[in-house]
């Protein structure tokens, strides 16, 4: 974990980091940037998070700001939330998104609804990180992906950001939102994925989708760990004369219309891909709205590659690889879309 | 097993309290049974959806809100709380405006009557399920300690339904072990809509869990305002002086349906409510008074009196008022403009 270590304030400078060191960097700027800042949950203190996102935090800040809460979901949530009714920035941690059904009620039924039916009297500044999705032999537990549970929700954003600028720029932005955001890392994204961060104190509007590669053949729109993998599939295209353009949607709610009608109607083929099942999940969300915006500016049916409609992905690791989406499917997907 | 404080009737135990504040509980306690009847008489003559009384939590109320000091603690309140919503500062021309569902209304006429909002009083605004509150008491709580802002505390009040809620057990045991300024008022009124206390849980008291979270949990006589004033009391003290929380159960009684949309008849006997109305803490509290001749029947009639033109003003007041627009519909889900879909 030395390069971790070496990473506290890297952001200062500018410099390559993994998608952890750019969550870690960030926390420890919003912690010493602004007193109202607190982080809080299972293992955040002495063990410095399960991932190690926190080591060290609990030494520099202090069991005040930096608080080991019993384990127990739903008051990590709701203690966070009274704290933020209550003027602080408080930055709830879910050790694995999987453990975040004890909270549901606590995001969904609370969080989400309390500027709205207090009419603004009260709001809720409350930042809930976890990190989520597969690949990495988590199985049923720590494995999963939780947007489509919460996306359908009025009164929450939603953020999953794919690299390290982004991560940078958005966590900023979350900590900064008047409002709740559930903030959500792919793990296998943590050490695998590196990328030039920049220098200094900068956010990302939430709500915007970032073009990551331009291409003019088939547009492709997607996030997290599978983001990584249109890039790879993309590039490989290259080699057969196929342009694909790779859209970041990164903010998940609200989400960025303009990005993608922009593409579409430039490549007019849409390729939609999320590793959560396809049934109901965001990918959904997304072929309605360019249907309903756009269809007769298509030329091929929108088509989605998403995980299997099954409860979860296995232990065992051909369980674990027939779930995810291979980055060989994405590259016939998108053959098929070009060709069509 | 939990300690009991109980207050004495005839010799008057006034728990330090003077004359006025004494009289202030009273008042207190007749207008919330005046404005519990306004609402259930608005509702059978269809001018409201709903309503939902606090009658028999009259003593409870009154004597936590004088344990409450305003401007300084806050209240985390549950949705039978009329008289500690008037006790901190609540007018009833607000109460009447929610239960009209006006646009004088602080959540516009969004929120179902009793779930209450004032961020000027230090009153948090809550949702219809049971016990989530809770823990935004304790987040509360938390922030106080944080930011070193000793002598407050908060009021976090539920029914004993609640205390069988996992985040009720999440949030005692949380601010037990951050030793949080706070007061867990547990008003027992013995039924949750149609299910008993036995129902809930093995144990006679809900103080008795309180050792389980390591904390002082206190029964007191729900029936009077002194005793529950003392027991909130002593509770809001140690809270607001570093000495962590406490859980105290007031006894009291559920007199009315759970609300106007409930028919007791269907799970409860009429001899068990007469039984308990024999003890009705507003007319006892009156007779107390009296008896140690802090009021005189003249000042009784005045008090009552009092109240019921206070009541009906502030339902003329609010029931002239406008609804709120249609198109208020969309405002504040977020700040600024919301799109789900941004352009």
């Amino acid at each position: 974990m030395a390069g971790v270590r070496a990473a506290a304030g890297a952001a200062q400078t500018g410099i390559t980091m993994t998608n952890v060191e750019a969550v870690r960097t960030t926390l420890h700027d919003a912690l010493v940037r602004d007193e109202r800042v607190l982080i809080m949950g299972e293992d955040v203190g002495a063990r410095g998070n399960v991932f190690l996102i926190t080591k060290g935090f609990l030494e520099e800040f202090g069991p005040q700001r930096i608080i080991d809460t019993p384990l127990a979901e739903a008051s990590i949530v709701g203690v966070a939330i009274g704290m933020a009714m209550e003027g602080l920035r408080p930055i709830a941690e879910i050790q694995f998104a999987d453990f975040i059904y004890p909270a549901f009620n606590q995001i969904v039924g609370e969080a989400a609804k309390i500027r709205y039916r207090s009419n603004g009297d009260y709001t809720c500044p409350l930042v809930i990180r976890t990190p989520y999705g597969g690949g990495v032999r988590g199985a049923l537990s720590h494995s999963v992906s939780i947007e489509a549970l919460f996306y359908h929700v009025p009164g929450l954003t939603i953020l999953a950001p794919s690299t390290p600028a982004d991560i940078k720029g958005l966590l900023n932005a979350a900590i900064e939102s008047p409002d709740p955001v559930l903030f959500l890392e792919h793990k296998k994204t943590y050490r695998s994925v590196k990328g030039e961060v920049p220098a200094g104190y900068y956010t990302i509007p939430i709500g915007k989708a970032d073009v990551k590669k331009a291409g003019s053949d088939v547009t492709v729109v997607s996030f997290g760990y599978n983001l990584h993998q249109a890039l790879d599939a993309a590039n490989r295209l290259e080699g057969e004369d196929v342009s694909v353009e790779v859209i970041d949607l990164r903010s998940i709610r609200p989400m960025d219309k303009t990005t993608i009608l922009q593409s579409v109607r430039k490549t007019r083929k849409l390729l939609i891909v999320h590793e959560d099942n396809k049934f109901g999940g965001v990918g959904a969300e997304i072929a309605a709205m360019v249907a309903e915006e756009a269809l007769f500016d298509l030329d091929a049916p929108i088509r989605r590659l998403a995980g299997p409609d099954v409860p979860a992905m296995g232990y065992a690791l051909p369980l674990e690889e027939e779930f995810m989406i291979s980055t060989e499917e994405m590259v016939g997907a998108m053959r098929d879309l070009a060709k069509f | 097993m939990a300690k009991t404080t109980t207050a004495g009737t005839r010799d008057l135990d006034r728990a330090g309290l003077s004359d006025e504040r004494l009289v202030a509980m009273l008042r207190n306690m007749l207008l919330q049974r005046q404005l519990d009847n306004r609402g259930f008489q608005l509702n059978r003559q269809g001018k409201i959806p709903f309503a939902l009384g606090s009658e028999g939590h009259e003593a409870v109320q009154a004597g936590a809100a004088m344990a409450f000091e305003r401007g300084r603690d806050v209240l985390v309140p549950y949705y039978r709380d009329l008289g500690l919503a008037l006790g901190v500062g609540m007018s009833p021309f607000e109460i009447l405006s929610s239960l009209f569902a006006r646009q004088t209304d602080r959540s516009m006429g969004r929120q179902f009557p009793n779930h209450y909002t004032n961020h000027d009083l230090g009153v948090l605004s809550i949702s219809s399920i049971i016990a989530g509150h809770c823990t935004h008491a304790v987040g509360v709580a938390a922030a106080f300690k944080y930011r070193g802002e000793g002598g407050r505390a908060v009021l976090c009040t539920t029914g004993e339904g609640a205390t069988s809620q996992g985040e009720w057990h999440e949030s005692v045991n949380y601010a037990a072990v951050h030793g949080l300024p706070i007061v867990f008022l547990v008003q027992n009124n013995e039924w949750a809509i149609s299910t008993p206390q036995d129902l809930q849980m093995r144990v006679a008291n809900v103080a008795d869990k309180a050792p389980g979270y390591g904390l002082p949990g206190v029964v007191c006589d729900g029936f009077s305002p002194v005793a529950t004033y003392a027991a909130m009391n002593d509770a809001f003290v140690r809270a607001r002086g570093g000495g962590g929380p406490t859980i105290v159960e007031a006894k009291c009684y559920r007199f009315l349906s759970h609300s106007t949309d409930d028919d007791d008849r269907t799970y409860r006997s009429r001899e068990e409510i007469e039984e308990r109305r024999k003890m009705d803490p507003v007319p006892r509290f009156e007779q107390v008074l009296i008896e140690a001749g802090v009021i005189d029947e003249a000042r009784r009639k005045q008090l009552r009196a009092d109240v019921l033109r206070e009541t009906n003003e502030a339902t003329d007041a609010a029931e002239a008022q406008p609804y709120p627009p249609a198109e208020s519909l969309y405002t504040n889900v977020v700040a600024g403009d919301y799109q789900p879909w941004q352009e």
